[in-house]
């Protein structure tokens, strides 16, 4: 194993030797070098890497802040950060508390045309473009005075303000810069109601992107939005859908499928270790986001997901639900094989792991007795 | 391994005992037969042997017995399996409804009961489950009896296609009942004789006489309402006896109202047989006691005190090529224990021990006590990776604490404020020789976690080097003789009269050692002028001599240590370790010539300077008013996504910070050098906003990330005019721990700390659980043979270790440093 270079050194040698113009016979000499060095650094045969991993993600978990949140750029959008954050990627919850979005514009955009993307996507409810209400609890109407200016700003066309309300048993009309809302039925409970859902109406703009805020990365605006839905996002004039991304996790898989979801495990979790100023190796998270993407969605750590569907009885019911796991293993009649390593400590053997994954069979000098016949069968 | 039902005749032939009296013992004390204690069952007292096998305590695994129960009885653990095992069978050809067609095992989502039976065609009526274990059918009740009758005529080929594999279902409806072996629950004689038994006793004891009485009423013909009664009640206990926590059913209690622990209570959660038994044992060969400092130690190795290492033992076997050696040992009295051949123990006394010494030969095996170079495992919990665990070599030393370098404090995340930690003495050279080649300190510098070293100097070890590497401090030959030998450093000084600190340091390092880096006490100029660094900021050493730059974090220090990182290249791991021990001991024997200490006086501020403090601190408390007046008018620039309210705070907080750190900023530009700013320039410990709140102003203390606004209705202190909204009144201090709190602010920085207590207290445990999970999910993924890192059962997670195959803990901070690699 480990026979060849890995592609990054190699186009980094590549470059290296093209930059300083290497003979071609010198380049096999160094590359061979290179390989021989490469070849002492890499993983030994049996690593237990998985306990490396977990223990390397989770010790500087200890010393991480739990306060939530922190103000992405100067200009406020709040995002879960910290332990909440790294405790919401293992879990794999559906929805993050705080979903947002990195969107960028194709390249070549200025700043006034990013502000005018932004303003598209940021959803416009009634309530943003409505100065003042007036309630008539006898006629049984509202009256919303629009800020028409605005309405004009956001390329609503203002007939349809009224056409956005569709609420049962409700009436709205648009006459100058009022819109009326007559409701049908006489209840004067109801109506208060009534004028908090017919502010919510959603009028431009894409759901559920509440915030929006420009801010320049390097030499390039772009925009972050508070609030995460890409499918729409991408559709979105002038949107890079090779660099926009969410950190919700669930859409990624949806939109772009699992590998994309793995990255996005993989950039989400290095970004809040990161984040914290804690250095862990990018190696570690790439396992336990291959992990979680195994089987072609997303499993969670814990008794839900990969805990609660290993193949080992014993390491199911050691970890939780001990009941559940016996129980259901009798009656489905199962068998343990006792691969792993909790299931050897159970039993009091040496776990095939490391050094214990090897056994020495051979004769001692000077003595008649017969090897051992102890030899265990690789477990491939 | 295999997981299956108990049928009744395997019950019953496991069994010895028919089980038939619900008496323990009788009037003399003795067990009764045919009782839940009978001898039969095993032995669980000294000195008795067994009636079935005839072993001794430790020998006889001890017997099951088995009760016939009056009536048969729902299993509890099974109720769900035997509710969608009822629900799917035909009341009338007791089939299980499922299409004849397919072959494949079906899976649970396809398991819905239809109405009407595909098979005979027959009506079926609704089955339901009243928690926890009685069926109704429509509603008439079904009684275990019931349901276990149309369990018998399930054929097996329909229970395979459903998954049901582990034996008949109507073993889940208990007609026999297995009755326990005394080993599982044995007895305790507490003083003054009395017996005390077991929890699973006590409530075996409620099953027979309950199911005894209920076989008598059954025999007699006693009224249905009376049985029905007697049968509900050993459903109860025996359901009780399998688990004590079922919702919806009484807890079982003990006399003392205690509540009694079923079998999967043993089982289960953290103190449960499994993880509190099986997965982590206790264990002989160890010690504890209060750790504390010694800086002239080795990092591998541990002070022992001199009565632990008496106590601790490691077995030695005689040979013919050590019997004089075991003897010398004996000679010295250090010896605690002999093994003979027959593998009996003998403690080694006054009086035995000349006789032991004439009677020692080869196949006997002494117990020795610890000495100087034996290998042991030194621990400290939370053992949080795996550094926390690392083979040290023994040093026994006076007094009664365990020794420990503090350079291997941070791998263990110690401190010496009354910390304990564990030693563990491994009993055999197989042990031995995986704790020393794998787990030993010099092998476990460069940390996995990272790439880097978790090993290195700290504290004032890095504040001695740094010192001694900075100031122009010059040496004559006979001074940099007592600096070595003070350290403890054994080594021959170059023909030279005068030396100056660059180049006694350099003596540690390798010849072949060239690197150029940027130290801790670089300021992050905006062009560095690298050889020329005003601060000495630029570390450069060819051919193992430091030509510029000081020694501190950044190069000898844990996590950033760049040098020594590059000496674990360089070196062999014993080599490294004995640079660390020297680097760490010249620095604490530098600092002790030098004198390292500090005051008040080191916090004095010019008179000029306090007013150039005061007047930036005076001008945020001016911006914040003005952002109050503005808000008050509704002049206030409003920030994107925020309400009026939310940009005032954002905008006092920004302001009242960038306040304090122009406070800073003029701290640091014009203190003079003293051992404060030499500590934090060194990374030794403590940074720039510690002496800013020591020596200036605290700043603004935050509840939650935003400024103190608990307390009363519109106020956060009874002295404070309602709706006052300036810094001083949302817990901003303004003045430094030297100069003193008014009790107000005094308040809130304790506030501010008790927030610290509650979070961090909430974090370990978060955290804690996180790992748990963590490491239960990736615990068995190992690098196989090829490369490939894969499960326990070998499926595949990644086709190469880490995509490239390298190892961290062999790498550069995760990169393969080539060009490096190759000089």
């Amino acid at each position: 194993m480990f026979m060849k270079l890995p592609p990054n050194i190699d186009e980094e040698l590549k470059l290296y030797f093209e930059k300083n113009k290497i003979a071609k016979d010198k380049q096999d000499a160094i590359r061979a070098k290179v390989l021989d060095l490469y070849r002492s650094t890499t993983y030994d045969p049996e690593e237990p890497i998985g306990i490396v991993a977990a223990q390397s993600l989770s010790e500087p978990a200890t010393q991480m802040t739990m306060r939530t949140y922190h103000f992405a750029g100067t200009a406020g959008i709040q995002v879960t950060l910290g332990l909440p954050r790294m405790l919401e990627i293992f879990d794999a919850r559906k929805e993050p508390r705080t979903p947002t979005m990195n969107v960028y514009l194709k390249p070549g955009f200025n700043i006034d045309q990013v502000k005018e993307a932004a303003e598209k996507i940021k959803e416009v409810k009634l309530k943003d473009v409505v100065l003042s209400t007036t309630l008539d609890l006898t006629d049984m109407w509202i009256k919303c005075k629009i800020d028409m200016d605005k309405v004009r700003k956001l390329g609503i066309d203002p007939v349809k303000v009224a056409k956005a309300i569709k609420i049962k048993n409700t009436r709205s009309e648009f006459e100058g810069d009022t819109l009326t809302v007559t409701a049908k039925k006489s209840d004067v409970s109801n109506l208060r109601k009534l004028k908090y859902t017919i502010m919510e109406t959603h009028l431009s703009g894409i759901k559920g992107i509440t915030q929006v805020v420009v801010t320049k990365e390097g030499d390039e605006w772009m925009i972050n939005t508070l609030g995460s839905n890409l499918k729409k996002v991408y559709a979105v004039d002038g949107v890079d859908p090779s660099r926009t991304t969410s950190n919700n996790i669930f859409e990624v898989l949806d939109v772009l499928g699992v590998e994309a979801a793995r990255e996005a495990i993989v950039k989400q979790a290095q970004y809040t270790m990161e984040e914290q100023g804690l250095g862990i190796d990018v190696r570690y998270i790439m396992l336990l986001a291959d992990l979680m993407t195994l089987s072609g969605g997303i499993k969670a750590i814990g008794r839900y997901g990969i805990s609660g569907q290993k193949s080992s009885v014993l390491v199911r019911a050691s970890f939780e639900e001990t009941k559940k796991h016996f129980t259901g293993a009798a009656i489905r009649g199962e068998s343990d094989p006792l691969l792993g390593t909790v299931e050897n400590i159970i039993m009091n053997q040496v776990a095939p792991i490391g050094t214990g994954a090897f056994d020495l069979v051979g004769k001692i000098p000077g003595s008649d007795k017969k090897p051992a016949k102890k030899a265990k069968k690789k477990s491939k | 391994m295999g997981f299956s039902l108990l049928s009744p005749e395997v019950i019953k032939n496991l069994a010895r005992v028919r089980v038939v009296v619900s008496d323990l013992y009788d009037a003399d004390g003795y067990p009764v037969e045919g009782g839940v204690m009978d001898p039969r069952l095993g032995v669980i007292d000294p000195g008795l042997h067994c009636r079935t096998c005839g072993g001794g305590i430790g020998d006889c695994p001890g017997h099951f017995g088995y009760l016939e129960l009056a009536k048969p009885i729902i299993n509890v653990l099974y109720t769900k399996t035997i509710y969608q095992i009822l629900k799917l069978t035909c009341r009338k050809c007791n089939r299980l409804m499922i299409e004849d067609k397919k072959e494949e095992i079906l899976t649970k989502t396809q398991l819905t009961a239809p109405s009407k039976c595909p098979h005979c065609k027959a009506q079926q009526k609704k089955i339901t489950l009243s928690k926890p274990y009685t069926f109704y059918e429509d509603k008439t009740e079904l009684t275990a009896a019931d349901v276990r009758e149309r369990f018998e005529k399930i054929p097996n080929r329909d229970l395979k296609r459903v998954g049901f594999n582990g034996g008949r279902p109507e073993w889940l409806i208990l007609t026999l009942f297995p009755v326990p072996p005394v080993t599982m629950r044995p007895s305790i004689t507490l003083e003054g004789g009395e017996r005390s038994e077991d929890d699973l006793t006590h409530k075996l004891v409620d099953i027979v006489r309950i199911n005894q009485s209920l076989k008598e009423n059954m025999d007699i013909g006693a009224p249905e309402f009376i049985l029905n009664d007697l049968w509900e009640l050993v459903q109860y206990h025996i359901s009780t006896y399998f688990d004590n926590e079922l919702t919806g059913v009484p807890l079982a209690r003990h006399r003392s109202g205690r509540a009694l622990k079923g079998i999967i209570q043993r089982l289960k959660a953290k103190e449960g047989r499994i993880r509190g038994n099986l997965l982590g044992k206790r264990v002989n060969f160890s010690a504890r006691t209060v750790i504390s400092p010694d800086p002239k130690i080795s990092i591998n190795e541990v002070g022992v005190p001199q009565e632990i290492a008496s106590e601790l033992t490691v077995p030695v076997y005689v040979t013919d090529m050590n019997t004089s050696y075991v003897k010398q040992l004996f000679k010295d009295d250090k010896i605690n224990y002999v093994i003979r051949p027959d593998g009996r123990r003998i403690k080694v006394t006054k009086e035995n021990k000349s006789e032991l010494t004439t009677n020692i030969g080869i196949d006997w095996v002494v117990d020795r006590q610890l000495k100087d170079g034996d290998i042991v495992l030194f621990n400290r919990q939370p053992s949080l990776h795996r550094v926390s665990m690392m083979a040290h070599r023994v040093r026994i030393m006076p007094y009664r604490t365990l020794r420990l370098n503090p350079s291997v404090c941070i791998p263990y995340n110690a401190d010496f404020d009354g910390d304990e930690m564990n030693i563990h003495v491994p009993q055999n050279e197989e042990a031995r020789t995986e704790a020393s080649f794998l787990m030993e300190v010099q092998r476990n510098i460069i940390s996995p976690k990272f790439g880097g070293p978790i090993i290195g100097l700290d504290l004032d070890q890095i504040s001695g080097v740094y010192l001694l590497t900075k100031e122009n401090v010059k040496f004559n030959r006979q001074q940099a003789c007592q600096l070595f030998s003070e350290a403890g450093i054994d080594m021959e000084l170059p023909d030279k009269e005068e030396f100056t600190g660059k180049e006694l340091f350099s003596l540690l390092l390798p010849d072949k050692l060239n690197i150029e880096y940027k130290a801790n006490a670089c300021m992050n100029c905006d062009v560095c002028k690298k050889h020329d660094c005003p601060n000495d900021g630029w570390v450069s050493i060819k051919n193992g001599q430091i030509e510029t730059g000081v020694i501190d974090k950044k190069g000898v220090g844990a996590e950033k240590g760049r040098l020594l990182n590059k000496l674990s290249r360089l070196l062999e791991d014993e080599d490294l370790r004995d640079f660390i021990d020297y680097a760490g001991r010249l620095g604490v024997a530098y600092l002790m010539r030098r004198g390292f200490s500090l005051g008040t006086a080191d916090l004095d501020i010019k008179k000029d300077i306090w007013n150039d403090i005061r007047s930036k601190i005076d001008g945020a408390h001016e911006e914040a008013s003005n952002l109050i007046k503005k808000y008050k008018t509704k002049e206030l620039r409003i920030l994107p996504g925020m309400t009026a309210k939310e940009s005032l705070e954002a905008q006092i907080m920004n302001v009242l910070a960038s306040g304090v750190s122009g406070v800073s900023d003029i701290i640091k530009d014009t203190m003079e050098p003293n051992d404060i700013i030499h500590m934090f320039t060194s990374g030794a410990k403590g940074n720039i906003i510690n002496t800013t709140q020591m020596a200036a102003v605290v700043g603004q203390e935050t509840i939650l990330g935003k400024r103190i606004k608990r307390g009363y209705l519109t106020r956060t202190l009874p002295h404070i005019k309602p709706r006052d909204l300036s810094p001083g009144a949302h817990g901003f201090v303004s003045r430094g721990f030297k100069q003193g709190l008014t009790p107000f602010e005094l308040f809130w920085n304790i506030m501010n700390g008790r927030e610290g207590l509650m979070d961090k207290s909430l974090r370990t445990r978060k955290s804690g659980y996180m790992q748990r999970r963590l490491v239960n999910a990736l615990q068995d993924l190992k690098v196989h043979q090829d490369g490939s890192v894969r499960n326990s059962i070998g499926e595949i997670v990644q086709f190469m270790a880490g995509e490239d195959g390298i190892d961290p803990s062999k790498s550069d901070w995760g990169k393969l440093n080539w060009k490096e690699g190759m000089r």
